[in-house]
């Protein structure tokens, strides 16, 4: 596992710090929209593992995001908020689970074709929740309550609170980042990132690839399970968008355009994605082109992609490799 | 790990209407070099392809310690004990040389599930990793990214690899390929050294270097076995000579 070079972990740090203190500024829409940066960078934290370190690309994993949301929705009850330690769990592992019964098929396939087949298994599930009476049909499932974070009958947090929900996402944040690192840096992630550098000679070395594959895939799809638990509280509904392909295809973008391989990069794909997308939707600069905002941001992924191939982490780096040169503001 | 260590016979493999490999039956055995000979084209990396389980046998069988391993995949050979390296060469170009011999020996003790362990602090394959590097004589090359290192480093490297997962039989297609004259000779004593306790098979061009080497050698010619035996009297054999040996040499 690479470590960040200083001066991006200087950056990374006065970042973190700046997230830390935010909501001390007491603006609600600023506070809810950080929170959705954040667990969109959990999401894409958890992509990263296979695509940017196993060398999976995979254009499905908006299935997971989008189930465990639909685990939550379906295992609460209407009107009562349900424990965090219970829900959040439940829904993590049936979302592995799922994980595992995809992985065994879709990891019999390489390259495009892993493309095609996540692609179809996350429209599986898109179409049994939008076609079926399951989930709610295309409208989907409201969350009438958040669910509560107490040990005993102390609140811990109050989720209906902004601020407190903004530092819980914070804290999965740093959890699922530390984590991801320390995984990678075991015996099992060194496999992982063999398998992306040169599949084939890592088995001639006697190591069982599938299982291997099969493993990441199974820990990613928890981890988007988490980014799709959360997102499903802060926006207190379910519905079938969230697992269809253009999730999928926002979160690889978010990675590309932070850059893949460096989990820090998922993270500021993640912020320089949603934020970018905002300028160019506002509409006090952009006037009658902020509809259009799609436009405006294809082309900032095409200028980003031909500049910067290896991702705007790579701009910190380079800053970092040469200190005369100040461009790095992520 | 005297006795035949792999016993081929009747092994065959077509590639569509083509056979490369037809009706191979030779043995493997003991602590010696069993050297492979042949032309461009004779089949002489498609049967290390189909000894490592890269390739599966159209037809025939391989013994490895009294077990068919014919249908069974490459890793599942390797962690029975054949090791193999490339003719092209084949390392992780982006990993230090000690991390690809470190990957190679994890794959013999591999913790799947520690995740909380970080990898380098398993001092037994790290000390294993580091053994096989200074085997090859690459220890003090061992921080530098393998892609950096020059081609004949590279080829040591690979052999180091090898070596790190313990193998019992070592497959190594054309070790000596696109060496210079020093190279060569420091490459030819240190597989000399490793068959003093390895069964080797050696797949390669360099003439000087089988015959300094081999016990046991193996002419192929269009897929076929045209004579194997005592270096010297397959040398001494007709057809051999007229077919391979008598012809000026066709490198590539």
């Amino acid at each position: 596992m690479r470590e960040p070079p200083n001066i991006t972990r200087v950056l990374l740090l006065l970042g973190l710090a700046s997230l830390a203190l935010f909501p001390l500024t007491g603006s609600t829409f600023y506070i809810q929209l950080l929170t959705k940066i954040m667990i969109m960078a959990i999401f894409a934290m958890s992509l990263d593992l296979i695509v940017g370190y196993t060398g999976l690309v995979s254009l499905g994993h908006s299935a997971f995001f989008g189930f465990a949301g639909y685990v939550l929705a379906l295992t609460a009850p209407r009107y009562e908020a349900v424990s965090l330690w219970l829900t959040l769990p439940v829904s993590m592992a049936a979302t592995g689970i799922l994980a595992l019964a995809i992985g065994v098929l879709v990891l019999r396939t390489a390259g495009i074709y892993f493309i095609m087949v996540t692609l179809a298994f996350a429209q599986m599930l898109y179409y049994l929740f939008h076609d079926t009476k399951l989930g709610g049909g295309s409208d989907g499932i409201y969350l009438h309550a958040r669910p509560s974070l107490a040990i005993g009958d102390i609140s811990l947090l109050n989720l209906a609170n902004h601020a407190h929900f903004y530092y819980l996402v914070l804290a999965f944040l740093l959890a699922v980042y530390f984590l991801l690192r320390q995984v990678l840096a075991s015996p099992f992630g060194r496999v992982l990132v063999g398998i992306k550098a040169n599949e084939a000679r890592v088995r001639a070395l006697g190591f069982q690839v599938f299982n291997y594959k099969l493993g990441a895939f199974v820990l990613a799809g928890a981890l988007a399970g988490l980014a799709g638990y959360l997102a499903a509280c802060q926006f207190g509904f379910v519905n079938p968008e969230i697992l269809s392909w253009h999730y999928s295809g926002v979160v690889l973008m978010m990675l590309i355009l932070g850059g893949m391989g460096r989990l820090y990069g998922a993270v500021i794909g993640a912020f320089a994605f949603v934020l970018v997308q905002e300028l160019f939707s506002y509409q006090d600069i952009f006037g009658e082109y902020a509809k259009r905002w799609q436009l405006a941001m294809g082309g900032f992924i095409v200028l980003v992609v031909l500049l910067l191939p290896r991702g705007l982490a790579d701009l910190m780096e380079r800053a970092g490799r040469r200190p005369e040169s100040e461009s790095a503001n992520g | 790990m005297a006795d035949a260590a792999l016993r081929v016979s009747g092994l065959t493999r077509r590639f569509g209407g083509v056979v490369a490999v037809n009706d191979v039956t030779l043995e493997v055995a003991g602590n010696a070099v069993h050297a492979v000979i042949g032309p461009n084209g004779a089949g002489k990396s498609t049967l290390a392809n189909l000894l490592s389980g890269d390739l599966r046998p159209s037809a025939g069988t391989i013994v490895f310690d009294g077990t068919d391993i014919s249908r069974l995949p490459a890793d599942r050979r390797s962690r029975m004990g054949i090791g193999r390296s490339y003719q092209k060469t084949n390392v992780f170009r982006e990993f230090t040389a000690l991390e690809n011999c470190r990957l190679a020996a994890q794959s013999r003790d591999p913790h799947p599930f520690n995740w909380f362990r970080d990898a380098l602090s398993y001092r037994g394959i790290l000390e294993g990793a580091e053994r096989a590097l200074a085997t090859v004589g690459l220890k003090a090359r061992m921080a530098v990214p393998a892609g950096h290192l020059s081609h004949g480093e590279q080829r040591q490297l690979e052999i180091a690899m090898c070596l790190a997962t313990r193998p019992r039989v070592l497959i190594l297609d054309e070790p000596l390929a696109g060496m210079g004259t020093e190279e060569s000779a420091a490459m030819v004593d240190l597989l000399r050294a490793i068959a003093a306790d390895h069964a080797v098979l050696l797949v390669e061009h360099d003439m000087d270097a089988v015959f300094a080497l081999a016990r046991v050698l193996t002419v192929m010619v269009n897929g076929v076995v045209l004579d194997t035996g005592d270096p010297q009297k397959v040398r001494a054999n007709p057809a051999v000579q007229s077919a391979y040996l008598g012809r000026p040499e066709d490198h590539a």
